[in-house]
């Protein structure tokens, strides 16, 4: 499953960056500098995220109406080499986004190398790489104009712990030939930096996470429209009609970003260069699938959600009405409310009753609620009303997104509206591939 | 939420549980018992009453002296009464006790004529049966969250140091905090199975703001599937003893280091158990404890934080058995709260918090006593005092745990509020030194308590001729306090910080509580006909000589006169064998000047410039003290048109001289001398009672009548005379106006601490703050 960040950890300073929303001060310094000193692309034509407002459809239009022949020969000389990379490596999962052009001249195929090739056809042609790689075809983004090249968009996951196997297999391709930049993001790129270069001869470029995640997650929304990127439950008090809805992200900010990887981080984006993590929890994804494991055996993400969607938490949870036999009227807290997670399982008899499913369905249960009360403290704190969830630990994961959504509404009353995406935890390795193609 | 359930202890399984009770030293007084509360939790009860004490006090009536005036007969008789004492008893034990209890409870409750038992906590309703049965009792249920809070407000306002901040690795681990005087509004995490957080806005205001279904249940029912443990106290035995990082992914995990742009070290968890999803091994039930231990406290931290945050609140206080005195929940909560608010806000921790709910309940039951309208006070004599429950217990403590607890909680005859000209209240700290704090000092004074007693002990028994038993009684007393210095020199932090004060005020409570109210009361007696006949000769000699010469002579002679105190051992031991000890000769005892604290010069030059408008004086010792000492001093004070206002203790400790007998002293000095009697007269010169039977002196708990007085007087200048009252404490105090603070160093231990010797000379004249000159800055500061 899931992925990276979210460390626990707090209130850091407002990491002092953009405060000012104006032009953020130049990144410095890529390590490689073949072709190009010069990476000024006209954010004009560029589809990625300018800020705000009513833009977004008239970026989007304009990305595939460039027709300058002339245009494309300039952007060519500044656009990096082909495989165009963005890579993610979490705490749990390595995500990677492949841009595959689709607009390949005869002249292009025949300059191209074997070796390109052979890792085009390879990332293309399978949806699973070797035991654990898995590509996500249903996020796949076909006829995608980027950079002023037009192509398919692959989103591509394996667990971290087999990076190892992933570089050998860099090594066997010959990657380090391609001279490739390989944009990566996420604690991995540090921590495996020194592994990239020693095992595949690879150079890293080494990207900010919090930074890829908004720059992806404000590219994407910019540029998906059918189905859109965006969406949340209508009727999230009411299991019979809760259904999912597309949302319009138009002028999202302020917004409060929630990643759920193997721990969470909370930002508060206020505009496309300024935001701040406001705080994090471990209690993430990790936490879920770690105490699953330890409690019911299991050994995958998709195990322990199966086993959680059919196991019952309030046999192993502490109900309001199970201390006060209904509602706690004087505090307004419904008897249906969890008073103290695992709260039965203090008793013996309780112990041996309940099923791996009800263990693993509290779990999922108690971390969801969790993150959804610091979400919503968070919010008031910071006084956003808008919050999107993000993250792998919510990939087919729609019990916890309907738990979020409901948590949201009926704490806040009304107040909070609980948002998801659908590419929900690709956008830091989309962040690095933008990176790639237009440095900010 | 708050249904609560405690550790069980281990004995309790293998212990007989129809255990004969010590009667004579839990519940007590059950004679005129009335009003009873009860709050049972997972496993604990906590019972509360109201009973009358019938207590021995001394007092002192003058004769008619116009009638015959003999100079045999003494100055007033004394006579000891009996009186009645409003006490408050709170009892907590076991579970496994409850049907002992209260059969034991039903032996021995006598025409009473209540009907009803409150009841709160999560167990009432599982006991409801038993108690109506066994008690007669009508079993009332109350709130339990309006029983916590109400509880919380009147430990609060009541008992100084209650709340305390806990700092792991310090020298005393518990940091106690003054009382401030406003004590709202806080914010109250009450972590039970579940949390709770109730934002607290004054008596009757409170709301639950919030809470988590993470709390003190989950800790416990994770960990017992997690552990197989199934022992609340096991599973923090076991988590003081793992590696959270075996099975937690930190930041450096993912990072390789720290995320050093958002300023997250590599040590930070960044996942729980992150790493027992991916390593196909087995995790210690040690390494799995604790991090779930920091799991949930991080969680709780940061959600106080947050709560915190959005009310604005500093003062955030934590309780609930998940809290409970372990020294490792309170560890890993201060923690995450320090880490989470960066030290913004500290996480507290109250002394009684396992009392709250019955306190609360007993208050809810007792609202037509209004006990809110009294000042209460810790009885340290029939408390037990707080107990550490780490897992490295020491033997007292090991022969207590599971069996019971109590605080006894006295009603003080007046209301006690601060003194109005402190500068700032909120920071004001009655002791000069904190011994939980300074462990040379603390084995020093324990020692010299201890040393002590024998001399106490006898004097407790001459002052009670005509009682045969009263030598049995004084060795019960010694007994008593015996073991409360052996408790303080185990836990220096049972009744708070621990202080001079704090030792003196624990003998006369347990002085009291085997009726010895007034062990000096014959030698204070003797003291004052011996030097009430000086008098008038110590008056003349003053007036002979010139203005500036008397001014000395004065400050002289009431420090001489200060030299005559039983309450110090180095004087005790020279007046017990030489009872001659004159006034002259304590003059010659006296340090030469330039004194140690030596402002004599700055205050010879205020006495130039125009009077005060009225001084306060909290005078000291009974005989020549407040004889020849203070009343000449005063009748000075007078002369220049200043009025004063003297305060003597409310009931009696050691020699000081009190209120009582004060009233008397003054009508026969103004008898004497015209100018007093014109000043008690004109109302120039009034007696207050400090609301103190105390040695020491405490400004933040002073007689709220006093407190008027001061402030209709406009009073501009406050006189702190003496070694228990100007030097143990308030050596320190900032006042508002002019202060003056006299005392001889009787103790040597305290004199060398001090630079000086035997005799040494405080004299310490200050201006507040705001007005100091410049020249006063020389005076020489205790070493702390």
């Amino acid at each position: 499953m899931e992925e990276r960040n979210g460390h626990h950890g707090e209130n850091e300073p407002e990491t002092g960056e953009n405060e000012d929303a104006a032009e953020p001060p130049p990144k410095q310094s890529r390590s490689r500098s073949d072709e190009s000193n010069n990476f000024g692309l006209d954010s004009n034509n560029m589809e990625t995220t300018t800020a705000g407002g009513s833009a977004t459809d008239e970026r989007r239009t304009s990305t595939s109406n460039y027709s300058s022949r002339q245009r494309i020969d300039s952007l060519r000389k500044i656009r990096p080499p082909f495989p165009w990379f963005g890579m993610d490596i979490g705490g749990t999962l390595v995500k990677l986004v492949y841009f595959e052009p689709k607009d390949i001249t005869a002249e292009e195929e025949q300059e191209e190398v074997e070796n390109l090739k052979s890792i085009r056809r390879y990332l293309t042609s399978n949806i699973a790489y070797g035991k654990t790689g898995i590509r996500d075809v249903h996020l796949e983004m076909k006829d995608l104009t980027i950079c002023g090249r037009t192509g398919n968009l692959h989103f591509i996951r394996f667990p971290t712990q087999d990076l190892p196997a992933f570089l050998q297999m860099a090594r066997n391709k010959h990657f380090s030939s391609l001279h490739t930049t390989l944009c990566a993001t996420g604690g991995g790129a540090y921590k495996f930096e020194f592994d990239f270069r020693q095992m595949a001869d690879l150079q890293l470029l080494k990207l900010d996470e919090l930074d890829c995640l908004i720059r992806g997650v404000l590219y994407i929304d910019s540029v998906v429209s059918n189905p859109s990127e965006c969406y949340y439950y209508e009727n999230p008090t009411d299991p019979e009609h809760c259904v999912q809805k597309p949302f319009t992200l138009e002028n999202p900010y302020p917004l409060l970003l929630v990643n759920i990887g193997s721990g969470v981080s909370i930002l508060a984006v206020y505009s496309k260069n300024n935001y701040k993590r406001v705080t994090g929890t471990s209690l993430g994804g990790g936490t879920f699938l770690g105490l699953c494991c330890l409690l019911t055996g299991c050994s995958s993400f998709e195990e322990a959600l199966e086993m959680a969607s059919q196991g019952e938490s309030s046999h192993v949870d502490k109900l309001v009405r199970d201390i006060y036999g209904g509602d706690y009227e004087r505090f307004g807290l419904p008897g249906w409310a969890v008073a103290s997670s695992f709260g039965n399982m203090v008793c013996k008899e309780k112990r041996e009753s309940i099923s791996k499913e009800d263990l693993a369905r509290a779990t999922l249960v108690s971390i969801t609620n969790n993150i959804g009360s610091i979400t919503r403290m968070v919010a008031l704190n910071e006084n956003i009303e808008r919050v999107v969830f993000v993250g792998n630990f919510l990939r087919v994961n729609t019990l916890s997104m309907k738990l979020l959504a409901y948590a949201m509404d009926y704490w806040s009353k009304g107040q909070l509206k609980a948002l998801f995406l659908r590419h929900e935890g690709y956008f830091g390795s989309v962040g690095a591939l933008l990176e790639l193609l237009d440095p900010s | 939420m708050a249904a609560e359930s405690e550790r069980v202890d281990r004995s309790s399984h293998s212990m007989d549980k129809s255990i004969t009770l010590p009667p004579n030293e839990i519940f007590r007084n059950l004679e005129n018992a009335k009003r009873f509360a009860i709050d049972i939790g997972g496993s604990l009860t906590k019972l509360a009453y109201y009973s009358t004490v019938q207590h021995k006090v001394a007092k002192v009536r003058s004769f008619d002296h116009t009638a015959k005036d003999t100079e045999d007969d003494p100055l007033y008789e004394i006579s000891m009464q009996e009186e009645m004492l409003a006490r408050l008893h709170f009892i907590k034990f076991e579970n496994a006790y409850i049907e002992t209890c209260l059969d034991f409870i039903k032996d021995h409750l006598v025409n009473t004529d209540t009907k009803v038992i409150k009841a709160t906590g999560g167990g009432a309703h599982k006991f409801k049966d038993l108690i109506e049965k066994k008690l007669k009792l009508r079993v009332d249920k109350e709130d339990e969250m309006t029983c916590l809070i109400k509880g919380c407000n009147f430990v609060l306002r009541n008992i100084p140091h209650e709340a305390f901040v806990y700092v792991k690795h310090a020298d005393s681990e518990f940091r106690f905090q003054n009382t401030h005087p406003d004590i709202f509004p806080y914010l109250l995490i009450n972590i039970g199975s579940g949390v709770s957080i109730i934002k607290v806005e004054s008596e009757d205001t409170f709301e639950r703001v919030g809470g988590s279904s993470i709390g003190g249940g989950t800790f416990w029912g994770l960990g017992a599937l997690l552990t197989k443990t199934k022992r609340f106290d096991e599973l923090l035995q076991l988590a003081s003893k793992g590696q959270h990082t075996s099975v937690d992914m930190l930041v450096k995990d993912i990072y390789g280091g720290s995320y050093g742009s958002l300023g997250l070290t590599g040590d930070l968890i960044a996942s729980s158990f992150g790493k027992s999803a991916t390593a196909d091994k087995e995790f210690s039930k040690e390494d799995m404890a604790k991090s779930l231990l920091h799991m949930i406290s991080n969680d709780i931290g940061q959600l106080a934080c947050l709560y915190a945050r959005l009310h604005n609140l500093t003062r955030v206080y934590f309780g609930g058995f998940f809290i409970r005195g372990h020294p490792v929940t309170m560890h890993t909560i201060t923690y995450s709260i320090n880490f989470f608010t960066k030290g913004e806000v500290q996480a507290l921790f109250l002394r009684h918090e396992g009392y709250l709910g019955t306190i609360g309940a007993f208050l809810k039951g007792a609202e037509e006593d209004n006990p809110n309208q009294y000042s209460w006070g810790e009885n340290y004599a029939g408390s037990s005092g707080l107990m550490s429950t780490s897992p490295d217990l020491n033997p007292m403590q090991r022969a207590r745990s599971g069996t019971f607890d109590m605080l006894e909680m006295d009603r003080l005859e007046r209301q006690l509020v601060n003194l109005p000209l402190l500068q700032d209240p909120s920071s004001y700290i009655p002791d000069t030194v904190d011994l939980s704090e300074d462990a040379l000092a603390r084995e020093y004074w324990l020692y010299c308590f201890e040393e002590a007693l024998d001399g106490v002990v006898k004097r407790a028994v001459a002052s009670q001729p005509d009682l045969p038993e009263a030598a049995e009684r004084a060795e019960k007393f010694r007994h008593k306090y015996l073991h409360k210095l052996q408790t303080l020199r185990h836990q220096p932090f049972a009744y708070g910080s621990l202080t001079v004060r704090s030792l003196l005020d624990t003998r006369e409570h347990c002085l009291n509580e085997f009726n010895f109210p007034d062990p000096y009361s014959k030698i204070k007696q003797r003291e004052n006909d011996m030097a009430l006949k000086y008098f008038q000769k110590a008056v003349k000699s003053l007036e002979e000589l010139s203005w500036e010469q008397r001014q000395f002579a004065l400050v002289r002679g009431l420090l001489a006169g200060n030299v005559f105190d039983w309450g110090a051992k180095a004087v005790s031991d020279v007046l017990e064998s030489n009872p001659e000890f004159g006034f002259e000769q304590a003059k010659r005892q006296l340090e030469e000047r330039p004194w140690l604290v030596d402002t004599y010069d700055q205050w010879f030059e205020r006495l130039k410039g125009p009077p005060h408008k009225c001084a306060l004086f909290f005078v000291d010792n009974s005989g020549i003290d407040i004889i020849l000492g203070v009343f000449p001093f005063v009748r000075e004070l007078l002369c220049r048109g200043t009025e004063v206002v003297l305060a003597s203790n409310s009931s009696p400790a050691l020699n000081d001289v009190t209120n009582n007998e004060l009233q008397i002293l003054t009508e026969r000095i103004a008898a004497m001398d015209p100018v007093i009697q014109s000043a008690v007269k004109e109302d120039r010169l009034t007696l207050v009672q400090s609301g103190s039977s105390s040695p020491c002196l405490d400004l933040s708990r002073l007689d709220k009548v006093l407190a008027g007085v001061v402030r209709e007087r406009h009073t501009d200048l406050v006189i702190i005379e003496g070694m228990g009252r100007a030097i143990h404490t308030n050596y320190y105090a900032l006042l508002s106006c002019e202060s003056l603070k006299m005392a001889v160093i009787k103790n040597s231990w305290l004199a060398d601490r001090l630079g000086g010797k035997l005799f040494s000379v405080v004299f310490k004249y200050e201006m507040p703050p705001n007005k100091k000159p410049t020249t006063l800055d020389h005076v020489p500061v205790m070493p702390s």
